[in-house]
């Protein structure tokens, strides 16, 4: 009975392998596969009238896309550094490409299979985590700002000493992020966070715990669900997401600090893992193409560093401080490029102890 | 002699999946950054001692109400009939097939200000937020681990000899004395298992309270999320301490159930 069984199994297996080679062997031709490890909703996918670009690129170009997403560089690099997985193309922020490239981690571009570079504005080719431009094709950019409720804060703010305002007491939330949020204290504190110390970090930290008393939450995606049901007053986010939510409630409005924010970007690399590298250049070079950095912008709200898509815009998105902030407004910003992790760890670590104490 | 070969693939997984991953924990709790032996760690943990107290004391609450709320449930489901038993234990196991986050953001919609309980209650001129607070996240708790207590007492509870009862009943025991004296001693093995499974996950759990409580709610569960970002060692050394003293309660009631078993 049990040799019967085997017999039928072993029949059965090697039924579905050949007609698997063979269904291999009918397509035209094989053009492989490319492994994105992207930020989660961080494309256009087919909602909203625009493109899934994921599909027109496989329908394009016939390479098969593996798509996994992470929420936080910290997975990111915890997934490159601790497990064997090969990713081809990866979507780190300025400051973890700083620490990939310290640590050899990414691999140099092949530009000529990346013609759509020419599209970048130059901003964003030389990039100050990786000078050369040697290892990045930048995706998306923005700024930090302020979102707050015309109903319950009466005069639209100038500074990030907003968030400190004693009468909006138990009405105000922070970003739960330590890198955000000791970026906002540094400055009114006159600190370039770009090129923090420990001590700068002890001030900054003595700055958010005097704020502690005054908030109502600490908060990431929830700021969403607070702004827009009138659940509090005013929150540090990102410029491209508070577009988002200004579009879902009227009593909404945006305040840019005077004195500038953090600008922040996210580039597009090959860590050193990846076996399939033509093909993720081949990616990457489409997602350069105006009408997909376009639809990805449309999606995302956030800046695209593509000049033509920027040209493709519709006039309401071009023309949006959020999205788009002045190139003036942006010289007066700052970017965490070059943190070296021991004062981030720390960073980190002063962070959970404000919100442990 | 019976074949010990069914057990392997499950030492298999209890060596990959329990003990490896213990021993890392173990190793990275007692290392510092480069590698080397180190005790800071354990040092760098002791900060968060009143976390660690608040959150012991969040899931005690949380354990307490829990149980309050489940024993007579459990009771009064036992004496229904055997369908209509079915059928509200589905009704109790329904909600979990939800997505846990799914629901604790239900909460903070239900909970907020001008929600349906804010509403109802202005009704009656009480007027008010009521998420933010230790109160909110105890709540939270509670309805996620409801539940886990509830079922393992009904368990238990429907295994008891219907002859005992009937028993005690023609030795003159009116229904309290049956129910002290048959039904309460003969329940604690389900009550011992439901303590223990709803205090263990809601002493360890995270971001519960990081989205109904205030900015002074905060758990050993979230605190090890975010210290893991930077510092893995003293995340390390906090979940194994944590480790260790759900251990020694899980001694204290295994010590409590066998005594009620003798008695």
């Amino acid at each position: 009975m049990k040799k019967t069984l085997s017999i039928i199994l072993a029949a059965v297996i090697a039924a579905s392998a050949t007609a698997a080679l063979s269904g291999c062997g009918g397509q035209k031709e094989d053009k492989g596969e490319v492994n994105v490890y992207n930020w989660g909703e961080y494309v256009a996918n087919g909602e909203d009238g625009l493109m899934n670009v994921i599909d027109e690129f496989e329908k394009e170009t016939g390479i098969k896309v593996n798509y996994t997403t992470y929420e936080t560089n910290e997975e990111l690099y915890n997934m490159l550094k601790n497990s064997n997985v090969s990713y081809d193309v990866i979507v780190p922020s300025e400051y973890m490409i700083s620490k990939l490239i310290n640590e050899n981690m990414l691999l140099e571009l092949n530009f000529d299979n990346i013609p759509n570079y020419e599209h970048i504005t130059d901003r964003f080719k030389k990039l100050p985590c990786d000078k050369e431009g040697k290892y990045t094709v930048a995706y998306s950019w923005g700024v930090t700002c302020m979102v707050y409720d015309k109903t319950k804060v009466k005069q639209k703010p100038t500074s990030w000493n907003a968030l400190w305002d004693e009468s909006l007491k138990g009405d105000i939330l922070m970003f739960n992020n330590s890198r955000d949020a000791m970026a906002i204290a540094m400055q009114l504190c006159g600190i370039d966070p770009s090129s923090c110390t420990k001590e700068d970090v002890d001030i900054a930290a003595k700055k958010l715990k005097e704020q502690k008393p005054l908030l109502k939450a600490y908060v990431m995606d929830q700021v969403f669900n607070e702004m827009e049901n009138s659940q509090s007053a005013i929150a540090p986010y990102y410029a491209g997401d508070i577009a988002t939510m200004l579009e879902n409630n009227e009593d909404l409005d945006y305040a840019l600090p005077e004195d500038g924010s953090n600008l922040f970007y996210d580039a597009m690399c090959i860590p050193n893992c990846s076996k399939n590298k033509e093909n993720a250049e081949a990616f990457i070079n489409f997602m350069q193409k105006p009408e997909i950095a376009a639809d990805n912008c449309r999606y995302l709200r956030y800046g695209s560093p593509n000049k033509e898509a920027i040209e493709l815009l519709e006039e309401d998105i071009r023309e949006s401080e959020l999205t788009f902030p002045s190139e003036e407004y942006l010289n007066k910003c700052y970017t965490f490029s070059n943190v070296p992790d021991e004062i981030y760890a720390y960073m980190q670590e002063q962070f959970v102890k404000i919100q442990a104490d | 002699m019976k074949s010990k070969k069914p057990s392997i693939p499950y030492i298999i997984w209890m060596v990959v999946f329990t003990m490896i991953p213990l021993v890392m924990i173990g190793i990275t709790a007692f290392t510092d950054k480069q590698g080397n032996f180190s005790l800071e760690p354990f040092q760098k943990a002791f900060f968060y001692t009143d976390v660690f107290l608040k959150s012991f004391w969040i899931a005690l609450l949380s354990t307490a109400i829990s149980l309050l709320l489940a024993y007579p449930l459990a009771y009064l489901i036992n004496r229904m009939k055997k369908s209509t038993q079915t059928t509200v234990i589905m009704l109790l196991m329904i909600p979990m097939w939800m997505n846990f986050l799914l629901r604790i953001y239900a909460w903070r919609t239900l909970l907020q200000h001008d929600g349906p309980l804010d509403t109802a209650l202005s009704l009656l001129g009480i007027h008010g937020t009521y998420m933010g607070n230790t109160a909110a996240v105890v709540l939270g708790m509670v309805y996620e681990y409801l539940p886990f207590m509830v079922l393992p007492i009904y368990t238990v509870m429907g295994k008891i000899d219907n002859s005992l009862i009937e028993a005690a009943q023609d030795l003159g025991s009116n229904s309290f004395a049956v129910f002290r004296k048959v039904i309460l001693p003969l329940s604690i093995p389900g009550v011992i298992s439901g303590i223990t499974m709803v205090f263990v996950p809601s002493a360890s759990t995270f971001l519960v309270a990081q989205y109904l409580g205030g900015t002074d709610d905060i758990m050993i569960g979230d605190v090890i999320d975010k210290i893991f970002w930077t510092d893995q060692n003293t995340g390390a050394a906090i979940s194994l301490i944590l480790m260790i003293f759900i251990f020694i309660f899980l001694i204290l009631m295994n010590f409590f159930g066998d005594e009620e078993a003798i008695a």
